[in-house]
């Protein structure tokens, strides 16, 4: 049961009829769920009552015989609220916006003077709306308690930060409480964190006494669970006639919760392109709205829609392709910290190479491009996103049968973490895949970086890697092997002409070897970063102004790619969820009762098949020496970082019109589109 | 979910009889519409009807030439029907053009005309609504209208009826046929099956309580070129911000009729005298009295630029 209002207080929850309702276990609402801590991660308690923070805030879990029994009985539940007034508008709320916290203004030479004096500049405000994750599977878990030792079923995708901030939460101690989440239905950011299904489950759990499962239904995803957050960006860039970019200003104003934070659209401003000017200023409104969080790529998503508009249009302003720009203000080192250097940096091969495959030099000038009643355009954006690293463990084991069994806690969100690490475990000991058995997403293995930030692939087999090469050492000592010179391969192990099976060294038992990657200090002194070029035609129907994407490339420069499979399927997923950005979502909010209308996938629309079109990626041959044993990277946030803005002038090359407020629907260019004969 | 009981009826006439004696019942065929709205509580019926085994799953030639699709036949059949096909294409683009395929093979023809608004203030029980509360009030009026209708509405409610095929059975000039609770049968245009919501809103529809649609008859062919065209902010599965039934003539006279608009299929039919003349004017007449919020005004440019585009299409 979620809260009706918007911000206030429950006067009183009458249970009665929900309770004596038919199949009626229990009832638990913030009066009888005893005392509740907030997670470290959550910025809005998680049971709510009596004062509510948001529309849809968990007030009360009804837990039945049948899910159904269960839900009719919610139903049954008597709530009389307090209302009381609430800010749910970001552009009244704009001028009220303070520094956010973590966030400081950052500069670089003298903005206003640069900027002023430059001879050709742009300088326009762009929106980006709030976003649901909108992930396949509804958050649902299953908690059991057995004495004082709680088990939870659930779909999470950093297992650590889940059951820390379970335990803290419900006052228990870590130890006592585990997670297991070996399978994930979608998160993109969305289960990150502690969320409401795992917390009611739990209580619930212990008050009726035995195992409790639940589910979010559909319409309560917008609003009870985090989304990304509205902003509202403007950016200024000043060059001189040249194309040198002499200025580059950004700032962005977003809202949350009291206690939440901003989504930062500036953080690539500072490093994406060279200039001896730069400026980044973040602003936080407090609003009343839901939780806002992390979504696949925070603040580079939004920050790169809006800043990469802005290139094509100061592009457009001196008359230089857009391709030739990027590549002639590119830099290789930290702009406002010079002597800080790109780890690898090779953006410019991926707008050569793109231009070159995508048939760039064919793009002719806005409006010009008509095929029957469609307005054809091509567009392009730079991608650009960090490339953060966390520490992560893994224990390996190896069987009396030769088998590797590989235990962590890291998640596989539909990634492909199961068969990356696998394959590095398999690479690693010498042995085809089909020998190593994962087992994954459970707080009782050793603790891993987890799946987000794109951090996941390559922290993840860095620490699988550790524990192999602590495997190795230990099998090398049992066989009495030099461990410096041992040679792994085909399911045996060599050490000069001595050589025995893999298996062999487990004759007397399994040999378990555990160890994590752990990154030093190196992020201080180079800037790791991975980098893309997006590609997109787009038409424009002359009549209705509906769009369609007709082709679509990314090319990607991201370190060693681990699994080209399951890379590319990063990618082509990030790129659709770039479309939708670009075209149709948006958390509609109402401004007078302070909720997301359009809290269900019939009102939140993200693309279908037939919205995508044939999608193209290319990685560039790549290995990032400085970047970690695997010499790899991310590409999960990379896919996304840029697609919005390629496909805002594609429709901009189709048509002469220039949307800065997404989604790019129709109803905000119909009335400037060509007149009709 | 409102637990509730369930009996399956053998012909029209007696679920017709079951349905009016029985307070809070309703019929159920295919159940695409009415079983998301029970588990959401937005209908609580106390006991379902299921006229499934009715029988009225076929497509019959008429004597005067048209055909009587009966109210079982499935979206996808009607669509996929050669008769159809050939002589009524308007239906078949329209109907296809519709949810998914998923959905088509299950909803049936009667279900689709009756299907309910997607409002998201009328799915959202937390908000107050006319329709779904007789007298709670409006909470879309003011608030994210931007799918919601132009023309016919009212102070109460903006609710626009979700239906593409029933705005090519519009165009057609269809007529639906029922049993009533008595057992007698009664024809009405399909023009007249639904109410506008003056202060009414929660009664969508001409149709007595327990009267069951069991037909729906297309008149003879009209020929013509026959066009619909859905504008919607995704390619596929989602509704429309506007629709255009249209049927055009070699002499360039025609019918149109749109969906996305308004409480009903939108069809003026004084207004297509001026079809010659092209969209402008005919869609100045059909929006005649449009009553637009900030949010949805665009659907009348919009909604006269798509029957360009159909003219265009229908006279290439």
């Amino acid at each position: 049961m979620g809260s009706a209002i918007a911000k206030g207080r429950i006067r009183a929850i009458d249970t009665q009829a929900a309770r004596s309702s038919p199949g009626v276990l229990g009832v638990v609402t913030a009066e009888n769920a005893g005392e509740l801590e907030k997670g470290q991660y959550n910025t809005a308690r998680l049971l709510g009552g009596p004062d509510i923070q948001h529309y849809h805030q968990a007030i009360a879990v009804v837990v039945a015989e049948t899910f159904e029994q269960a839900r009719a009985a919610a139903a049954r539940l008597k709530v009389s609220y307090v209302r009381a007034r609430g800010r749910f508008d970001l552009e009244a709320q704009r001028e009220t916006a303070t520094e956010a916290k973590d966030v400081k203004d950052a500069e670089t030479g003298d903005f206003d003077a640069a900027f002023a004096d430059a001879p050709v500049k742009l300088d326009e405000t762009y929106h980006t709306p709030d976003q649901s994750h909108a992930m396949m599977e509804p958050h649902a878990s299953i908690a059991t308690w057995n004495g004082d030792e709680l088990f939870v079923w659930t779909s999470n995708q950093m297992i650590t930060w889940g059951k820390g901030d379970l335990a803290r939460t419900l006052g228990v101690p870590a130890e006592k409480v585990r997670i297991s989440s070996p399978y994930i239905g979608g998160g993109f950011g969305g289960k990150l964190f502690l969320r409401a299904d795992v917390l009611l489950a739990a209580l619930a759990a212990r008050e009726v006494g035995r195992p409790v499962k639940v589910a979010l239904p559909r319409p309560f995803m917008g609003n009870n669970t985090t989304h990304r957050p509205a902003t509202i960006q403007r950016i200024r860039i000043g060059a001189n006639r040249d194309g040198k970019i002499l200025a580059i200003g950004h700032d962005n104003w977003s809202g949350d919760l009291p206690g939440g934070g901003p989504e930062n659209g500036t953080a690539q401003t500072k490093l994406f392109y060279a200039s001896d000017a730069i400026r980044t200023r973040v602003r936080l409104a407090e609003l009343d709205l839901p939780e806002g969080n992390a979504m696949r790529a925070p603040g580079e998503a939004p920050g790169l829609m809006a800043l990469e508009i802005a290139m094509d249009e100061m592009a457009e302003k001196l008359g230089i392709d857009p391709v030739q720009f990027r590549i002639m203000n590119d830099t290789q080192v930290d702009p406002m910290n010079p002597e800080k250097r790109f780890s690898k940096r090779q953006f410019v091969q991926c707008l050569t190479q793109g231009a070159e495959r995508f048939g760039w030099s064919r793009r002719a000038a806005p409006g010009a491009t008509r095929d029957g009643r469609w307005l054809v355009g091509l567009g392009m954006a730079g991608g650009y996103r960090g490339s953060p690293t966390m520490k992560s463990g893994a224990r390996v084991r190896l069987t009396p049968e030769g088998r590797i069994i590989v235990e962590s806690d890291m998640t596989d969100i539909g990634t492909g973490s199961y068969t990356i690490m696998a394959q590095t475990a398999a690479e690693t000991m010498g042995v085809p895949l089909d020998r190593v058995e994962m087992r994954l997403g459970d707080s009782a293995f050793p603790s891993a970086a987890g799946s987000g930030g794109q951090w996941g692939a390559n922290s993840s087999t860095s620490g699988t890697y550790a524990a192999c090469v602590k495997l190795r050492e230990a099998v090398a000592q049992k066989l009495g092997y030099d461990p410096g010179g041992a040679v792994f391969s085909d399911g045996r192990v060599r050490d000069g002409r001595r050589s025995a099976t893999l298996a062999s060294a487990a004759r007397d038992g399994e040999i378990v070897a555990e160890d994590a990657i752990e990154f030093g200090d190196f992020t201080q002194q180079y800037e790791y970063g991975t980098f893309a070029a997006h590609f997109v035609e787009a038409a424009v129907d002359m009549y209705t102004g509906q769009t369609k994407i007709r082709r679509m490339l990314a090319v990607c420069s991201a370190g060693r790619i681990l699994n080209p499979t399951t890379a590319r399927s990063q990618v082509i997923g990030a790129m659709t969820m770039g479309v939708g950005g670009a075209l149709m979502e948006e958390l509609v909010v109402d401004k007078r009762l302070g909720f997301f209308v359009n809290h269900d996938l019939a009102g939140y629309e993200v693309p279908v098949h037939a919205d995508i079109p044939h999608q193209e990626v290319v990685f560039l041959e790549e290995a990032d020496e400085l970047s970690s044993p695997m010499k790899a990277k991310g590409v999960g946030e990379l896919g996304l970082c840029g697609v919005g803005a390629a496909v805002a002038n594609a429709i901009h090359n189709a048509t002469g019109v220039r949307i800065r407020e997404y989604p790019v629907t129709l109803d905000k260019y119909l009335d400037r589109l060509p007149e009709l004969a | 979910m409102r637990a509730f009981s369930y009996e399956r009826a053998r012909t029209p006439q007696e679920a017709a009889a079951v349905v009016a004696a029985r307070p809070g019942a309703k019929f159920i065929a295919g159940g695409t519409n009415l079983l998301d709205l029970m588990k959401l509580e937005i209908e609580t019926p106390v006991h379902l009807v299921d006229v499934q085994d009715t029988g009225l799953d076929r497509i019959e030639e008429t004597r005067d030439g048209g055909l009587r699709i009966g109210t079982l036949v499935s979206n996808t059949a009607l669509a996929s029907d050669r008769r159809v096909r050939r002589d009524y294409g308007v239906l078949t683009r329209a109907i296809v053009a519709g949810a998914s395929g998923q959905l088509r093979n299950k909803a049936t023809t009667g279900g689709n005309l009756l299907q309910r608004t997607r409002c998201p203030y009328f799915y959202d029980t937390d908000q107050a609504c006319n329709k779904r509360e007789p007298g709670s009030g409006c909470s879309a009026i003011g608030g994210f209208t931007r799918q919601l209708g132009v023309v016919g509405v009212s102070d109460a409610c903006i609710a626009t009826h979700p239906s593409d095929m029933a705005v090519a059975m519009r165009v057609l000039d269809a007529t639906v046929e029922t049993v009533t609770p008595q057992g007698e049968t009664r024809r009405l245009p399909v023009a007249d099956l639904h109410r506008l919501p003056g202060e009414t809103p929660h009664l969508e529809t001409n149709l007595q309580p327990g009267e069951m649609i069991t037909a729906v008859v297309l008149p003879r062919p009209i020929g013509g070129r026959q066009v619909y065209r859905k504008v919607r902010d995704r390619s596929s599965y989602a509704f429309a911000l506007v629709s255009v039934a249209a049927v055009v003539q070699p002499d360039g006279s025609g019918r149109a009729a749109f969906g996305g608009v308004a409480p009903k299929p939108w069809r003026v039919e004084a207004a297509e005298a001026a079809m010659p003349s092209g969209a402008k004017a005919v869609a100045s007449r059909v929006f005649e009295g449009a009553k637009t919020t900030d949010q949805n005004g665009f659907k009348i440019t919009l909604a006269e630029r798509t029957l360009a585009g159909v003219l265009a299409e229908a006279r290439a």
